[in-house]
């Protein structure tokens, strides 16, 4: 990374009073508007006063202080840092699609003006469908997260339409933060369940909680360590002998793609992130795309609207929908990273997808066995797409996954996932994706070999890195306690 | 085109450090009945193509239609800058910045969104974003549960008629009290709020200026529901906000919005912005990401995700929301949006806004049969009409002059059949105006 030295200020203190980057359209119509003055704002809000240059400067500057994929490998467990193809970014700022109002469909006559949107929708609703073996799609859901919750409103509507009492969702210890979050959300109480030593869900344990009162279980497959539970359809007969549903974490589908589908593992409600496994980019925190899937059986408690494919060629949106759960987003969902993912998809096809999930899996597998010299690996055998490595070997030098994550930053890296999943020791979770190549990988490994190296003989150059970007580790005990959060005025 | 680097060389190196003859090998967990066959998908094309498909499609859709539709989302002008800045591929291709020493570009620009954000309501703390306008008032309801600890809510009915519907759909299994109070010529009803309110009401939801374009000080329903121990939650447009009074000088305790005005594109309906401030003292309930600002052994001024006591990956079930992604690119956008327009550009846009919002609606009144919805209001830049039909007769007909002319509120409100929201933009000019007001004119006769 090329970083700078010199301290970085704020926008608002580069201010010059006075000073513009933009000259507003003159005023074409006779007279000035009066708004009364007691529904005025006193004075304007404090935004900068700059040049076009002065902020030009300011955002490469900033973004030279950014790691980007396009920067260095960017090994982040369960994130699906994958290269974002160019010509996605292009589609997706086309003016047929930026400059389209999301209410024109909502007047009359206006379905037709947006038919070219419409066709993206329900293609990539069939691609996903296909992708999946689903019933439907919503694109609706704004972000993984976003897609928990709708996924667990969905459970909720299924078991109100049937008169069933249920308020319970079992998640595996090992899970993403979100998934307890999301069903909490929704509404349902959360038991976790423990996972046996590989991190897989226990059956055993499982039986023990299934009862009447469960509607759901959440499971990500392949699990956080980056494991397929071979029991996976024996859990879902167990779920569904209940009534309870299964729902699927697409946060690792990139493993499974074109090998197999969550509807054939038994599973009846999935959500992918675009943003993760169909390249569209994560945006330094977003926006995503959490689209979510259903089995046939559930389609008709989908959010509103749909989009409607008719013999003609023409399609048209449906809002009579009396069991949907109603609207999660205002329209359609983030079309501009559908749309990016559609091309993606367009572009990788039916071949390209299944070597995708074959290197993605052979990409880590290759990592995690040159790994083992240096660290321990939380599983022994083969892994998926990811796997979870652990720095409790350096411990015993005083060495932690946080030192060798930044440790990594140094050498110009970003550092894989650290503490997570819980259930593993100074966890630092490791995926490569498809499309890094051998070369960068022996690079990394190199690299990760000379930390544990260091670890041994110079355990106190670990714990003073990063040393080669703008700021050392900063003090987050101080910006809990007394949070500064916005520049006074 | 899959994007895959290895060649079939260095595939086959790999699985020979693995003691394997196949990438087949790797899948052997996967028992042989749950695995598919060939995927039902079309085929990979090259660029060329696709990029050809994708703009083909592009075509299908409408092209040059002069808009006055709004109804939240608006056709504001951008400048290039923000395309040119937000494109900066170390920005777009990173992840949420876990890493600070290798994220200080991302977090610096969120701290520098979130006190853009705070100026500009009048209000403490902002966050880092949420998704849209719409869960940034479900989630500004979920927090104002959590500060009241109360469970009843009372929603104006002139709030998005689109972010009610959501809240709905997302409170069904809450058993929460949702009461929603109907306007009155245009402006919330004081009254009707005033008996609704009780001493378990969490907050009043308002939104300024409302759905139907008219300006709602809400100062005295700050008065109203402190009295009573809840919160004022507004919903608000922000480049309303270059010439308005900012939520925080009304009283407003947690003011959400739709950001997709500063500086993102339409792009049918997303991605947009939802942004949120709130005063310091609800800080810790707030949702999603915060970044803060410290400093390094150096004494260096760094900026980190703050607060993350708070959030789903510490908390899990007990966070105070599931929010893991923001908008951050959104955000970044908005920043650098609103950096272009500067402190005196703001306002005089909102100003050139609302003067040809102003000589629209003296133009359109003059076509026989038109009159205001809603008379004697002040108004932004949006307004609704009555024509003297329904206005869904006159949208197809003024679509195929080239005019969207606006919403037809009967789609929600079916005793408004003959109400039109119409919006205008710095983007319209005289011209577009004077079109709108002919051809209405010559639809209407």
């Amino acid at each position: 990374m090329a970083f700078q030295d010199k301290p970085m200020t704020l926008i608002f203190e580069k201010s010059v009073p006075g000073r513009r980057a933009t000259r507003n359209v003159d005023r074409d119509v006779e007279t000035p508007f009066t708004i009364r003055e007691d529904l005025l704002r006193d004075a304007p809000a404090e935004l900068p006063e700059l040049s076009e240059l002065d902020i030009a400067r300011h955002f490469t500057e900033l973004s030279r202080r950014n790691f980007g994929v396009d920067t260095g490998f960017y090994p982040l467990g369960s994130c699906t840092m994958k290269y974002n193809p160019k010509v996605c970014e292009q589609a997706a700022v086309m003016p047929g699609f930026a400059d389209l109002h999301p209410l024109l469909p909502q007047l009359p006559g206006g379905e037709m003006l947006v038919q070219g949107a419409l066709a993206v929708l329900h293609e990539m609703d069939l691609m996903l469908r296909a992708i999946c073996g689903m019933g439907g799609f919503t694109l609706q859901p704004l972000a993984g997260a976003h897609g928990e919750l709708t996924g667990a409103m969905i459970i909720a509507a299924y078991h109100r339409d049937r008169g069933n009492a249920k308020d319970v969702i079992l998640i595996p210890d090992s899970a993403h933060g979100t998934n307890p979050a999301s069903a909490a959300i929704a509404g349902y109480d959360v038991k976790t369940i423990p996972s046996d030593p590989h991190g897989l869900m226990d059956v055993d344990a499982l039986r023990e909680h299934l009862d009447d009162k469960v509607a759901g279980v959440m499971l990500t497959c392949p699990n956080t360590l980056g494991l397929f539970n071979p029991r996976v359809k024996d859990i879902a007969d167990l779920v569904h002998g209940v009534d309870g549903l299964m729902y699927y974490d697409g946060a690792n589908l990139n493993a499974l793609l074109g090998r197999c589908r969550p509807g054939d593992l038994g599973f009846d409600i999935v959500h992918l992130n675009l943003h993760k496994t169909f390249a569209a980019p994560h945006g330094g925190g977003g926006p995503g795309a959490g689209p979510v899937g259903v089995v046939e059986r559930l389609v008709d408690f989908l959010p509103t609207s749909v989009v409607v494919a008719h013999d003609d060629g023409t399609y048209t949106l449906d809002y009579d929908r009396p069991k949907s759960i109603g609207y999660v987003a205002p329209f359609y969902g983030n079309f501009g990273v559908i749309l990016k993912a559609y091309t993606y998809l367009l572009s990788v096809g039916r071949d390209g997808l299944a070597a995708v999930a074959d290197n993605a899996v052979l990409n880590a597998n290759y990592v995690a066995a040159k790994l083992r010299e240096h660290y321990d690996v939380a599983v022994d055998g083969l892994c998926m797409h990811e796997f979870v490595a652990s720095a409790s070997r350096q411990a015993a030098h005083g060495v932690r996954a946080i030192d060798v994550a930044k440790a990594l930053i140094d050498r110009g890296y970003h550092p894989p996932t650290v503490y997570f999943p819980l259930i593993v020791d100074e966890a630092m979770m490791i995926e490569p994706t498809e499309t890094e190549g051998k070369e960068t990988l022996d690079a990394f490994v190199a690299a990760m070999g000379e930390i544990a190296e260091l670890a041994k003989s110079d355990p106190e150059a670990l714990h003073a890195a990063p040393t080669d970007t703008p700021v050392g580790r900063l003090d987050e005990t101080t910006a809990n306690r007394k949070p500064d959060v916005a520049a006074p005025c | 085109m899959p994007y895959i680097a290895n060649t079939d060389e260095q595939r086959r190196q790999m699985l020979a450090t693995l003691g394997l003859d196949s990438v087949d090998e790797l899948f052997a967990d996967v028992p042989p009945e749950l695995r598919c066959g060939e995927l039902d998908l079309p085929a990979g094309h090259p660029e060329q193509e696709v990029g050809q498909q994708v703009a083909r499609l592009a075509r299908h859709n409408t092209a040059g239609l002069v808009s006055f539709l709004g109804g939240g989302f608006y056709d504001h002008f951008i400048p290039a800058a923000v395309d040119a800045l937000a494109s900066r591929s170390e920005f777009y291709t990173a992840y949420t910045p876990y890493q600070p020493e290798a994220s200080q570009g991302t977090l610096q620009a969120i701290y520098e969104y979130q006190t853009a954000i705070c100026r500009l309501t009048g209000l403490e703390v902002a966050n880092a974003s949420l998704y849209d306008g719409g869960t940034a008032v479900y989630e500004a309801m979920m927090m104002a549960l959590r500060v009241t600890r109360r469970n009843r809510v009372i929603v104006d009915e002139a709030l998005s008629p689109i972010y009610r519907k959501m809240v709905r759909s997302y409170t069904r299994n809450l058993g929460i009290e949702l009461v929603e109070t109907p306007s009155r010529a245009g402006l919330a009803d004081r009254d009707a709020i005033a008996e609704a309110i009780d001493d378990k009401t969490a907050a009043v939801i308002v939104q300024n200026p409302n759905f139907f374009g008219c300006i709602d000080d809400a100062s005295d329903l700050a008065e109203m529901i402190h009295d009573a121990g809840g919160l004022l939650v507004a919903s608000v447009y922000p480049i309303s906000l270059g010439l308005l009074k900012p939520p925080g000088e009304m009283g407003v305790d947690i003011a959400v919005g739709e950001g997709q005005s500063l500086g993102l594109p339409l792009s049918f309906g997303g991605p947009y912005l939802g942004f949120m401030a709130a005063r310091k003292k609800h800080m810790r309930k707030m949702p999603g990401r915060i970044v803060g600002r410290t400093t390094d052994a150096q004494g260096r001024d760094g900026f980190v995700l703050t607060l993350q006591a708070r959030e789903q990956h510490i908390r899990r079930e007990k966070a105070t929301s599931n929010i893991c992604t923001n908008q951050g690119l959104c955000a970044l956008r908005a920043l650098m949006y609103l950096s272009m327009l500067g402190k005196a550009g703001l306002p005089e846009l909102a100003q050139r806004c609302a003067d040809k919002a102003d000589y629209a609606r003296r133009r359109l009144l003059d076509v026989p049969g038109v009159t205001m919805r809603f008379p004697n209001r002040w108004y932004f830049n949006e307004f609704v009409l009555n024509l003297p039909v329904a206005a869904d007769k006159v949208i197809r007909g003024l679509f195929q002059r080239g005019l969207a002319a606006g919403f037809p509120l009967g789609r929600y409100w079916p005793e408004m059949n003959n109400s039109l929201l119409l919006a205008v933009t710095e983007k319209r000019t005289k011209e577009d105006i004077d079109f709108l007001a002919h051809t209405l004119d010559v639809i209407l006769r």
